[in-house]
C-alpha cells in the first residue's frame, strides 16, 4: 500500500477553481501530481454521471471545486453541483463503493494557498482509504480470466 | 405525465444478481421527464451496477438502449437484434413499458428498475405532485379544475371534510386541501354558487372499479 499512488480527477470552475489551480502555479505551491484538472465552464455542469463514469473509469477519488457560496458566474452552478454530489455520494455507498471519496469544495480564483492544501489533504485521504474497490475487484477478475 | 422512481439501489442489485447479461432498456418519454428513466438515468444506473459487481469480483455485462417510448410495440422491436445477447431485461420505463417488453418477448425475464408512482405535473424542478387518478368521468369541469379525486385524500365529491385546517389537510400538514382549493378557484371565477351543487355519487365503473379498461377508437382500430 506505500507505493500507492491515488489517481484524483477535479472538476474545477473555469472561474474559480481552475483559476486558483493557475495561481497556485505561479507561486510555485506544491500539489501531487496525482491530481487531473478537468476544466468545466461551471461546476452546474458537472452531472452525476461524470463523477460515476471517472470512478468507474478507474479513478480512486473524485471531487468538484466550485466558487463560494453566492459567487457562482452563472449564479447557482456551485448550489446544483453541492446538491450533486451529496447525491452522488449516497449511490457510492449503496452500491458499496463508499461515498467518502467523493467531495464538493469552495474556492474562489484568489485562493491559491487553498487549491493546493485542498489537492494536497484530499489526496492523502483518498490513499489512506485504499485503491477503489471497483478497480481492486476488476484486477481480480481479470486474474481469474473472466473479461468484464 | 405518468411518474415514477428509482427503485432502491439494492433491490436492483438483488433483482439483476441471477444473470450476467443485462440488457437495460429506458423510455424517452414520461420517465424521462421526471428523471426515473431516461437516457440519463439509464446511464447512472448502469454505471452504477457495473461498478458494484465490478467490487464483487463478479462477471457482469450490461448494454444500454432508450427507446423512444416503451408502450407502443413498434419501438419494442427495436430491441429484436439485442435481446438475445442478454440474459434478463431491466426496463427503466413505467409499468406499461416492462409489460410490453414482457409481452413480446415471452421467454426473457423482465425486471422493473422503477416504481410507477402517479399521474401527475411537475410543481417545480425536481418535485412532481399527483393530480389525476384517471377515474374515467372527469369532474373538473365543475370542481374549478382541482381534482377531487387525486388530489383530496379521502376522494370527497362534495367537501370538505371536518379535518380541513388552514387549508391544509388533514391526513397531513404538507398537503393542500383540495376543497380548499376548489373553493379558492370557484372563488376567483365567480361561480361559487357551483360549490352548492351537490355531486351526486360517482360510477366507479368507468373507473378501476369495472375491471381493466380499453379504448377502442373505431375510426382508427
Ligand atoms: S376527475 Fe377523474 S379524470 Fe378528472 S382529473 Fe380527477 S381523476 Fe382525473
Ligand atoms: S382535509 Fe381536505 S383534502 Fe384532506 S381529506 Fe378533508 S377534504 Fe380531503
Amino acid at each position: 500500500m506505500e507505493s500507492f499512488q491515488p489517481v484524483i480527477v477535479a472538476f474545477c470552475c473555469h472561474y474559480c477553481a481552475y483559476t486558483a489551480a493557475d495561481m497556485a502555479g505561479s507561486k510555485r505551491l506544491h500539489y501531487p501530481a496525482n491530481v487531473k484538472i478537468i476544466r468545466v465552464p461551471c461546476t452546474g455542469k458537472v452531472s452525476a454521471l461524470h463523477i460515476m463514469e471517472a470512478l468507474r473509469k478507474g479513478a480512486d477519488g473524485v471531487y468538484v471545486a466550485g466558487c463560494l457560496d453566492g459567487d457562482c458566474h452563472f449564479r447557482s452552478g456551485n448550489t446544483c453541483a453541492t446538491k450533486r454530489v451529496a447525491y452522488v455520494k449516497k449511490l457510492l455507498d449503496e452500491i458499496g463503493i463508499g461515498g467518502e471519496r467523493v467531495e464538493m469544495f469552495a474556492m474562489s480564483a484568489g485562493m491559491g494557498e487553498v487549491f493546493a492544501r485542498t489537492a494536497t489533504d484530499f489526496t492523502e485521504k483518498i490513499r489512506d482509504l485504499g485503491p477503489n474497490p471497483a478497480r481492486v475487484g476488476l484486477d481480480k477478475l481479470g486474474c481469474v480470466g473472466a473479461g468484464a | 405525465m405518468i411518474t415514477a422512481e428509482r427503485k432502491p439501489i439494492e433491490d436492483l442489485i438483488q433483482s439483476v444478481s441471477p444473470y450476467r447479461r443485462i440488457l437495460l432498456v429506458g423510455c424517452n418519454e414520461c420517465v424521462t421527464v421526471c428523471s426515473a428513466g431516461g437516457r440519463k438515468e439509464v446511464a447512472l444506473l448502469s454505471s452504477a451496477l457495473q461498478m458494484h459487481f465490478m467490487k464483487e469480483a463478479k462477471p457482469f455485462e450490461i448494454k444500454e438502449i432508450t427507446l423512444e417510448r416503451q408502450c407502443d410495440p413498434e419501438y419494442i422491436e427495436e430491441l429484436v437484434p439485442i435481446i438475445d445477447q442478454a440474459d434478463a431485461v431491466l426496463s427503466m420505463a413505467c409499468g406499461c413499458g416492462v409489460q410490453e417488453i414482457a409481452r413480446r418477448f415471452k421467454e426473457k425475464p423482465v425486471l422493473p428498475a422503477v416504481n410507477t408512482t402517479f399521474m401527475g405535473a411537475s410543481e417545480r424542478q425536481g418535485v412532481w405532485a399527483e393530480r389525476c387518478a384517471g377515474c374515467g368521468d372527469c369532474v373538473l369541469g365543475v370542481t374549478g379544475g382541482v381534482c377531487p379525486i387525486a388530489r383530496c385524500s379521502k376522494q370527497l365529491l362534495n367537501g370538505p371534510c371536518g379535518g380541513s385546517t388552514r387549508g391544509k389537510c388533514e391526513v397531513d400538514p404538507d398537503i393542500d386541501c383540495a376543497w380548499q382549493l376548489i373553493w379558492d378557484r370557484l372563488k376567483a371565477l365567480g361561480m361559487t354558487e357551483r360549490y352548492e351543487e351537490n355531486i351526486p355519487a360517482k360510477d366507479w365503473r368507468t373507473g378501476r372499479g369495472g375491471g381493466p379498461r380499453k379504448i377502442v377508437r373505431e375510426d382508427l382500430a
